[in-house]
This record gives structure tokens, sequence and C-alpha cells, in this order.
């Protein structure tokens, strides 16, 4: 994220807002309304794990907000918390929006206690009240505000209400100097307090943070606080009765433990403020809730595996079925278009430039669209609906035996869209060897980009009918590889403790369908994007090295061999002769043969040899690669090209196998790689990845091709 | 044997008198409905527990369990929460 660039000209009339809230709760949905309602949305994206700023105008005010990942509480728990806690400690900013659910304000005002001790300025966003209406929840958000003397607003994302009146209350908050949020103890608690304030009033402690809020913060053993302390001649005496009172605190609550004294402190605290203001109406306690049918269903401990291998078996025939309408489209536009650019062209080097190279390569990538969007759905669906839970849930036990957490399945489900916010999801899991492992496996689950490779092979060499089986059985073979992978490197490489499993289950919602929208149309133009300038350029690239140098000599003799030849026929195939020996000792052809007795174990040519090389860049570039390679191959056959004809003629069934193989296990993309970089910390595990997926996907296969072959295919 | 016996009895004795006993929280049948006496976990999960709202004297009700017991969900308040079996093991809780 580039902040420089976004920080407000004016600082003068600058409010600077930090976006709190828990998992789930609609923060990131919030911000979208606010923004969209006045203009200017930054960033964003599906899942917070960094954090993501947005500019807007309003009245005489700029705003940022900055919307930080949700946490439950202010631990150490998993990177997303520390990024929040980070920032709420460390960084500048003049007032906490904490949203909280208004169906669950119990459980999401432990987080809002919590805030208070930061002692800045505060207001709390009631979300989802339209949800709370439906549920019969009544919240009394004036007298809320009363009570914890921090002002509370009704609002409901979703339906845009109440956003106007939120903002109104921000610069309220803004205008007014700041006042302490109240918070009251138990009778002990309060006790200790009281001493520790009236100690430091009677040494006459400065400091920006109320005595109160001071003498809390020492009782909660806030490390930045000590530190502050620590330094000051008052701490000789403090000490003793900071000690002292934590026995007396801990004695009261029967536990060895200041924090989850505090924890039952805030909880009892919050069950007086929920009693008060909250009503619920009708009184269905006992009735199955909606959320809770459909879970007796879906996590039906039979039914819920093969339920959940249903939905991702739909949702790749899908893929396949629905995308082939549009891919025709698609395909003969780029056909047509390359027939009236060429037409056009009257230089014979810049004509094969632009059709041969720029509109095959580009066209090859753009026919996929199709496909990804329809990827990108069923993943913003499973994402938004809340059933990734419940299959993290389901996996759990299964996924532990391969080293696994439950809670990795998310990342690498994610990783059959993109491997880059994969790795970046990754971020939920708490345990570094955890994460380390799940990076490692994340390449496994082939990514979008991938798909284009498997639906041409797979349309190539098996009938429409069973192709999207055949894309089916590719997706799940690389899922299995990976867990197999998963448990060979745990018990290796990252031999350890498990990390617990503890994970909340959201409510089912229906997907918000600007929420979907808005992730697949941001994820479909990125690839777009990505087609039109880097692969266009990798294309442009490919045809060069494939094109040049020209060899005169070969030039000269094949011009006097066709002109002596006597039928068409034979003046066809000493074209295409001359074509294939004229790639051969083109650049390309040159890198492709130095690395051919690599690559020919595995049954692999010296074309398929270059795209897989190419395929480091992008692995949308493969298909490129070969769209320019196969058509310089053919270029002179009369009749109308099709890539998938010259698989169909140019490479066996063995060989395919292996191809798909190898792009199914080794390297991820070069962006791909440098996120894998940063998020695993450190280079060196870039090469350990580089050896690992090598070495697994050359070993794999050989294995492949040879099996193939004896099998008789 | 003496001790099986014992033990049988001393159940009864606390079945009749209505006094509950404790017992782990992965022991609990689906449906059933408990309260947190202890979280004998270490640090890290007893902080991660807390911040989801299991804590003592915290009602929880078993909602479902995953495939052979491997994962069970529980509710508290109105959040369900996923709980390996490993974890439910360390935290002891009585019938309500």
């Amino acid at each position: 994220m580039n902040e420089e660039t976004k920080v407000c000209p004016i600082i003068a009339n600058h409010i600077k807002v930090a976006l709190v809230g828990q998992p789930n709760v609609g923060k990131s949905m919030l911000i979208n309304s606010v923004s969209n309602a006045h203009l200017h949305v930054g960033n964003f994206s599906g899942v917070t794990v960094d954090k993501t700023e947005v500019l807007f105008d309003y009245k005489h005010y700029h705003f940022t907000v900055v919307d930080l990942p949700g946490t439950y509480a202010f631990t150490d728990y998993t990177i997303e918390e520390r990024v929040t806690r980070d920032y709420l400690c460390a960084e500048d900013y003049d007032i906490i929006i904490n949203v909280v659910d208004s169906t669950n304000l119990e459980k999401n005002l432990q987080l809002t206690a919590e805030l208070f001790t930061m002692s800045k300025k505060m207001v709390i966003a009631l979300n989802m009240s339209d949800e709370a209406d439906k549920e019969g929840i009544e919240i009394n958000a004036e007298y809320m505000s009363e009570l914890l003397n921090v002002s509370c607003v009704k609002v409901s994302a979703a339906q845009k209400t109440g956003i106007e009146a939120l903002i109104n209350s921000v610069i309220e908050v803004h205008e007014k100097p700041k006042v302490e949020p109240k918070l009251v103890f138990s009778e002990p608690v309060e006790e200790e307090i009281q001493k520790i304030v009236a100690y430091l009033k009677k040494h006459k402690y400065e400091a920006k943070n109320s005595s109160r809020n001071i003498a809390i913060n020492l009782l909660k053993e806030n490390r930045k606080t000590y530190e502050k302390l620590h330094d000051d001649p008052i701490w000789i005496e403090l000490q003793p009765l900071l000690i002292e009172a934590s026995k007396h605190i801990e004695l009261h609550h029967d536990t060895d433990d200041i924090k989850e004294a505090f924890a039952e402190e805030y909880a009892a605290f919050n069950r007086g403020i929920v009693a008060e203001v909250v009503k619920v109406k009708k009184q269905e306690q006992e009735k199955k809730t909606l959320t809770e049918k459909i879970d007796s269903v879906l996590i039906h401990p039979l039914y819920g595996i093969p339920i959940f291998l249903f939905l991702m078996w739909g949702l790749f025939q899908l893929t396949f079925v629905l995308g082939a309408v549009p891919m025709e489209w698609i395909d003969g536009f780029f056909g047509w278009f390359g027939d009236a650019i060429g037409a056009t062209i009257a230089n014979e080097d810049i004509r094969s430039l632009v059709v041969d190279g720029l509109i095959a390569g580009v066209g090859a990538v753009v026919l996929f669209t199709p496909n990804i969007i329809i990827l990108f759905i069923g993943i913003a669906l499973l994402e938004s609906t809340g059933y990734m839970s419940r299959v993290a849930f389901l996996l759990d036990g299964f996924f532990h035996k391969f080293g696994l957490h439950g809670q990795s399945f998310i990342p690498l489900v994610t990783g059959f869209g993109c491997s880059i916010p994969a790795y970046m999801s990754a971020r939920i899991l708490k345990n570094d060897r955890d994460r380390l492992l799940t990076l490692f496996i994340i390449s496994f689950m082939s990514c979008g980009a991938r798909l284009p490779v498997y639906v041409l092979f797979a349309g190539a060499f098996f009938s429409e009918a069973i192709a999207g089986n055949v894309l089916f059985a590719i997706y799940i073979t690389g899922a299995i590889l990976g867990l197999i992978a998963a448990k060979v490197l745990k018990m290796t490489a990252f031999k350890g403790v498990d990390e617990p499993f503890v994970m909340e289950m959201p409510k089912y919602r229906l997907p918000s369908f600007k929420l979907v929208w808005h992730t697949v149309v941001s994820k479909t133009l990125m690839y777009l994007k990505k087609a039109g300038t880097f692969i266009a350029g990798a294309t442009i690239l490919i045809w060069f090295l494939s094109n040049y140098p020209h060899n005169a000599e070969l030039e000269k003799k094949y011009d006097v061999k066709i002109e002596q030849a006597q039928t068409a026929d034979e003046k066809v195939k000493l074209t295409n002769e001359f074509a294939s020996k004229n790639l051969e000792q083109s650049y390309l052809g040159r890198i492709g043969a130095f690395s051919e007795p690599l690559f020919r174990p595995l049954g692999l040519d010296w074309k398929m040899a270059v795209a897989l090389e190419t395929g480091l860049a992008a692995k949308e570039v493969i298909v490129s690669t070969l769209g320019v390679l196969y058509a310089l191959g053919e270029n002179v056959d009369e009749t109308t090209y099709s890539l998938k004809d010259a698989i169909i003629k140019n490479i066996s069934f063995a060989s395919a196998v292996a191809f798909i193989v190898i792009i199914m296990v080794y390297l991820p993309c070069f962006a791909a790689s440098v996120v894998f970089t940063r998020e695993a910390g450190g280079i060196k595990y870039f090469f350990y990845l580089l050896a690992f997926t090598s070495i697994t996907a050359y070993v794999l296969a050989f294995l492949a091709y040879h099996i193939t072959l004896l099998l008789g295919y | 044997m003496t001790g099986i016996v014992y033990s049988l009895w001393l159940i009864i004795i606390f079945k009749k008198d209505k006094v509950n006993i404790m017992k782990k929280l992965i022991d609990c049948e689906k449906g059933e409905k408990v309260k947190v006496l202890k979280l004998a976990t270490n640090y890290d999960l007893k902080q991660r527990l807390i911040s989801f709202g299991i804590m003592k004297d915290a009602q929880l009700q078993v909602l479902e369990h995953a495939p052979r017991k491997k994962t069970i969900e529980v509710k508290v308040g109105k959040m369900r929460i996923a709980l390996r079996a490993e974890e439910a093991e360390l935290i002891e809780v009585e019938e309500i």
C-alpha cells in the first residue's frame, strides 16, 4: 500500500479515523458504504489482511478512514491482530470507530472494553441494525451512549442507513474535548484502582492520559505503561502497591492470571450493559435459528464432506460448461480481428509480430476470462456466505493427519483463485511453523492462471462431455499431492507441537451482491490488465526470440526449393519444413535445444520446455507461448488455425500428462513468488520453495510420463 | 473390582443428590448445556478462548460433532465456535 501518496494535503480540517472491530462485523462493507456515499475509494480487498485506507470529503473535513483487520481481542495471537494492535498503539490517528455487530453485542463489547483503555476519542457503530431488527433485538442507542459515555450510533452498512449520522457523530466527537469512557469494575478492582489513582495524584504524576486510565493499564500489565513509569522515581513505591493489588484481584477471581481476571471483569460489565440496553422482543430462544438448521445439514458428520465435494465438483463443471459459451465468441473475435488487422499490414515482419505475436498471444489469455470469472465468483461466494469456516470445521480432523491446521483450508481454497491473496490470508495461522507449511503447500492448489492450460489440454484430449470431470480430477490431484507434500514436510522440515484449533463459525449470510461483484470485477480486471501489459510484453519478446536471427542462407535454400517444387502439396510441405527449421535455429529454439536434454526424459519437446520456462514469469504466458510457437510452425497452413488442433497433432498423450503434472507442481508465477518471499520472511525460503517444487515436479512428471506410456497410451 | 463398584456407587450417590460432576467438554453429548468450571490450558490458548467468550462461568451448548469427534462445535452466547478435540479435552465443565 502506498501510504505517502494518500495523505491529505490539508492537515487543519483533517480527521483520521481508525476503523476497528471484531472479525465479520462488516467493517469493510461499512467503509464501502461510507465512501460510496461520498466518492473516492482508495483500495478495497474482500478480506482485510493489510490495513486499507479510504479518503473522502464531507462538510468541511477531509476524512481518512483506516480499515484495520478484524481482531477478537488485543492479543498477539495472529499477525492480523498484531497489525491492528500495533497500529492503534503506535500510529497517529484522531478517533476510533468501533464497529460492533448489533446481533451479538455482548461478545463484541469485549473488544470495546479493551479499546477504552487506549484513551482515544471513540464512536461506536452499532452495525447490522437491520438484521437485529429482524431478529427482534432492540438496542437503546441513546441509553447506551449515556451509560458508556461514548456516542453509539445505529447503522446498517448493507442497507446504508445511519451512515450520515455516524459521520456527523464522528465530527461532533472530534470537535469536543476528550471525555473518559465509563467502565465500572467489581468492588475489589475499583478499590485497587482508587488506591493507585490516589498514589499517582499524591505524587502529582503528570501524563496525557487520566490517572484512572494509567491505573487500569498498570493493573492489566500493559507493557507500554510499565515502560513509561518504570524510569520514574515513583516506581519504587508503586511497585509493591501493584504487587499487592494484583494478588488481591487474582484472589478474588480465583485465578493466577490477571488477564483472565480482567476478561471476567469485562464480561461482567458487558453483561450489565447488555441487560440494560438490549431488549429481545420475540421469545423464541428455543426455536432453532436458520443457521442451526442449515448447519445440521452442511456439517452433518456423514453427509457434510460429500456435500462439500459435490459443491466443488459443481463449481468446476460450471467453469467448463458455462465458460465454453463465451469462449467461442472470444475465440472467433480474435481470429477475425487477427485476419482483419493482418490484411492491412504490408510489411511481413510487422504483420507476423502483430498477428502471430501480439494478437495470438494476448487472445489466448483473454480467451479464458469467462472461466476465471466463474471461478472467482465461486470462491467469493464460499467466502462471503460463511461456508468456508464450516469446511474448515469438517476438514480439520482430516487436515490434522497431514500436519495441517483446519484453518489452512482458507488460504488453500483461496489458492485456487490466485496464490497471491492466498499467501496473504495464511496470516490467520498463528503458529509460524503452521503458516510456513501452508505457504509451501499453496502453490499445489492450481491457481486461476493455470486453468487455461488445463482447459486447453483437457479439451484437446478428452471429449467435451468429460472434460469438466478431467478438470476436477486435475485440481483434486493437485490438492492431494499438496497434502502428501505437507505430510512429508511436517515429518522433516517442520516438526513441532500443533497449534490449537479454535475458530468462530460465523452466521450464514446471503452474500452481498455488491461485495461479490466488487471482488470479482477487481480480480478480473487485474487478470485482463496483466494480459494487456505484462503478457503482451512477454509475448512480443517470445515472438522476437522465435523469429530472430534470420538465417539468410536457409531462406535462400528453401526459396529455391519452393520455386522448383512441382505440385502445390509439395510447396506446402516445403514451406512447413522451412518454418520449423527456421524456428529451431532462432534464439528461442536455441534456448529450447539447450534445455531439451533436461526435459527429454519427461517426454517434452523443446517447445514445451520453452513454454514451461516462460511460465515462470506468469502461468498465463504458457498458453500464449504455445500459441506463438505452434502458430509460427504452422502459419503457412491455409486451414483455420486452432491451438487445440496443433496440440493434438504435435503432442502425445503421455507428454501432455507430464506437462500438466509439472504445471501443477512447479514454482508459482514471479509476482506470487515475491509475495511468498515476503510472507515467509526471507529470501532463503524462496530458494527452499524453488528447490522443493522443482525437484518434486521433475520426479512426479518423470513417473507420470513413464506410467502413462506403460499403460499403453 | 472393588474400585469399580465403589466408583459406581459414588456416581449413584451423586446422581441422587443431584450434585453435578465435573467433566470434560469433549465428553459432552450433542445438545448438552454446560457451564465452564476451569480452563486447564496454557497461557496462549487461555487468552484465545477468553477472547471468544469461553471463560469461567460461561455457558456452553454442544451443537455438533465432526466425523469421529475430531472437532466439536459449541455455542457461547450467540457465537458458534469450533474446537479441536485436543482443546475441548482441556476445558472442564459441569452440567446445568
